[in-house]
């Protein structure tokens, strides 16, 4: 099966300016050449901590952010070399809903608004929008009372339903989720977790989760792909990586996730990470893990590429052994 | 769901909010209630004014305020409160004109300038820095001279020069909206520049504007007073109320002195009711202020 979704060495950097003329001194390489394939109706799980590029990922993705190189397919075709009009017509087919419900929701529309905005840009259900903004209402579970009110009025959960409704609105094929219930309470995650699962079932959709939450990445995803400082260090499926971590990175991450049992979580082995995350400006040359890993040698002075034992990827020198 | 629900019967809709709140902001209504007084009086000043338009008495002569005159008569027998109230017309139609064509380019200027950045917004602002550091009434005065003092040109002149103020704090808005991720929501779903500022950057700035509109018909009323007083504004047979006071500049010291006071107070009124106004209205749409309005607060 041909992937619905396809990245290619994806690099964004950032430059830095500084001085009195405003030159530009440096460049925070945000994203360091990274490769994703996505498959119709599956969730691929992009997971690492705050900084190492995840959300710029999945800017890229939607062309909110222009790629510095590489390319973003969307079945074969090249986002960034799209017209104005095209690239309308792409956005149709791959929507992004924001980590924070609060700051996506324009505070002076009500939620009627919001949804039957995109049906006007792209003059869907043409004078039947109220009926459709009903429909994708009951859709993701909010009462039709909701409609006539104002983001500030409702609660976080529903917020971000809405959100995901509005992403739905133009019955896109993927949908990236950027971090999509890191701001809300964990009673709520689950609402919304069991409802993005129960649509990618009824709707074919496929997913690109961006997460820093190993528990909720698990949930969700048929793959993963954990990344470090603007690299993909280890990327299989999702069973796989938990039962069998192989990147030391991810190795400590998992073990830092607790298990709600006291007698094993009493037992359980952590991985403390030492020292800080070095400066994306001044990047270690090789392997960027390096500073922090148990088992840096001077191998590690290389960088690792990205290989495959049984479709397992890992960018490693020194692998856990299987 | 039952949660929902219950939250769909409170009774709270933004603008009933809104108004709620600037009702109680005492000042304000005040203010409100006069200017709308004023307004009125001046716009009917046909039906209300106790004597036509210039009846000019030559025999009565100036006298001090009475019942039949209520704020006196100048030299020529024409009734004060009449003249004041038809000056009233003039002052208040060219300050709402300047308020309201200041604010357009103002708004225009500054939504560009923060929305599109980069060197148009360098330019903009370059030129407000130079309006700005040019004394305005200096100014007024060399444009007046040139462009005729026909009200069309005051409002012109004083639009030109009052616009710089409300570009640079929209510019401001612009610049912390543009980054807010309901923009780049409207952009995913696929609006471009032009639906957005119309749709997302105009709305969230209507209270910026609501505010800059009351306080320039305020400065409004005042420059037009001083340049008419200087001589620079509405010509005779014209009158403002800036006029009137500069005619009645040369009984100080005189027993009609009263001449100068009457005008000099309506402008004082109306300049204070508008500013009340502009306060009221700047409390009620921040969501901050007064009570109620936790869920405001929420973000950050």
């Amino acid at each position: 099966m041909s992937p619905v979704l396809e990245v290619r060495d994806l690099v964004k950097e950032y430059p830095v300016r500084g001085g009195l003329l405003r030159r530009e001194t440096n460049t925070v390489k945000a994203v360091n050449g990274i490769s994703l394939t996505l498959e119709r109706g599956k969730t691929l799980g992009l997971v690492g901590e705050t900084g190492c590029g995840k959300s710029t990922v999945g800017r890229c993705l939607v062309n909110l952010v222009t790629p510095t190189s590489g390319a973003v397919l969307l079945d074969g075709q090249d986002l960034s070399k799209l017209t104005a009009k095209e690239l309308r017509a792409a956005r149709r087919r791959i929507q992004l809903v924001f980590q924070d419900p609060y700051a996506s929701l324009d505070p002076r529309q009500s939620i009627a608004s919001i949804l039957v905005e995109p049906l006007q840009l792209h003059k869907l259900a043409q004078g039947q929008e109220s009926q459709r903004i009903s429909e994708l209402a009951e859709l993701v579970g909010l009462s039709q009372s909701v409609l006539e009110q104002y983001p500030h009025e409702l609660s976080g959960g529903q917020r971000q339903r809405v959100g995901i409704a509005r992403a739905l609105a133009l019955e896109p094929e993927i949908i990236v989720l950027d971090e999509p219930v890191s701001a809300l309470d964990v009673s709520v995650q689950a609402g919304v977790l069991n409802l993005l699962d129960e649509l990618q079932v009824r709707l074919n959709l496929a997913y690109v989760f961006i997460a820093h939450d190993l528990s909720v990445v698990r949930h969700i995803s048929h793959e993963v792909a954990v990344m470090y400082l603007g690299r993909i260090v280890e990327q299989v499926t999702t069973d796989k990586l938990y039962e069998n971590p192989l990147h030391p990175y991810t190795k400590a991450l998992i073990s830092a996730v607790p298990v709600p049992d006291p007698r094993i979580e009493r037992s359980r082995q952590r991985i403390l990470l030492e020292g800080d995350l070095p400066s994306p400006l001044n990047l270690p040359a090789g392997c960027s893990f390096k500073s922090r890993c148990w088992k840096s040698t001077e191998l590690c002075d290389t960088l690792p590429s990205l290989n495959a034992q049984d479709e397992h990827f890992v960018a490693c020198h020194h692998p856990e052994k299987a | 769901m039952a949660e929902v629900t219950a939250v769909a019967k409170l009774p709270s809709n933004g603008r009933s909010k809104f108004l709620q709140r600037f009702i109680r902001h005492r000042l304000a209504l005040l203010g409100g209630l006069t200017l709308l007084f004023l307004f009125i009086a001046c716009f009917g000043a046909p039906i209300f004014a106790p004597f036509p338009k210039n009846q000019q008495d030559l025999l009565l002569g100036p006298v001090p305020p009475s019942f039949e005159h209520l704020l006196g008569t100048d030299d020529l027998g024409r009734d004060y409160l009449t003249e004041i109230l038809y000056a009233g017309q003039v002052s208040l139609l060219l300050a709402l004109s300047v308020a309201l064509v200041s604010t357009a380019i103002g708004v225009l200027v500054g939504v560009l300038a923060g929305y599109k950045g980069g060197w148009v917004d360098n330019l903009f602002m370059r030129i407000t820095d130079l309006f700005l550091v040019v004394p305005a009434i200096a100014l007024l005065a060399l444009a007046l001279q040139g462009l005729g003092r026909s009200p069309f040109s005051i409002v012109l002149v004083l639009s030109l020069i009052g616009w710089t103020y409300i570009a640079r704090v929209v510019r401001g808005q612009v610049l912390s909206l543009r980054e807010r991720e309901f923009i780049e929501a409207a952009r995913v779903i696929g609006a471009n520049d032009r639906q957005i500022i119309w749709k997302h950057v105009l709305p969230n700035l209507g209270g910026v504007i609501a505010v800059n509109v009351a306080l320039a018909v305020a400065s409004a009323i005042i420059i037009e007073s001083t340049l008419s007083f200087l001589g620079f504004g509405v010509q005779p047979p014209q009158t403002s109320w800036g006029n009137m006071l500069s005619q009645a500049s040369g009984l100080i010291g005189t027993s009609k002195v009263y001449l100068l006071y009457f005008p000099g107070l309506f402008i004082l009124i109306a300049v204070l009711a508008v500013n009340f106004v502009g306060d009221g209205l700047r409390d009620a749409l921040d969501p901050r202020s007064g009570s109620g309005s936790m869920q405001g607060r929420k973000r950050k």
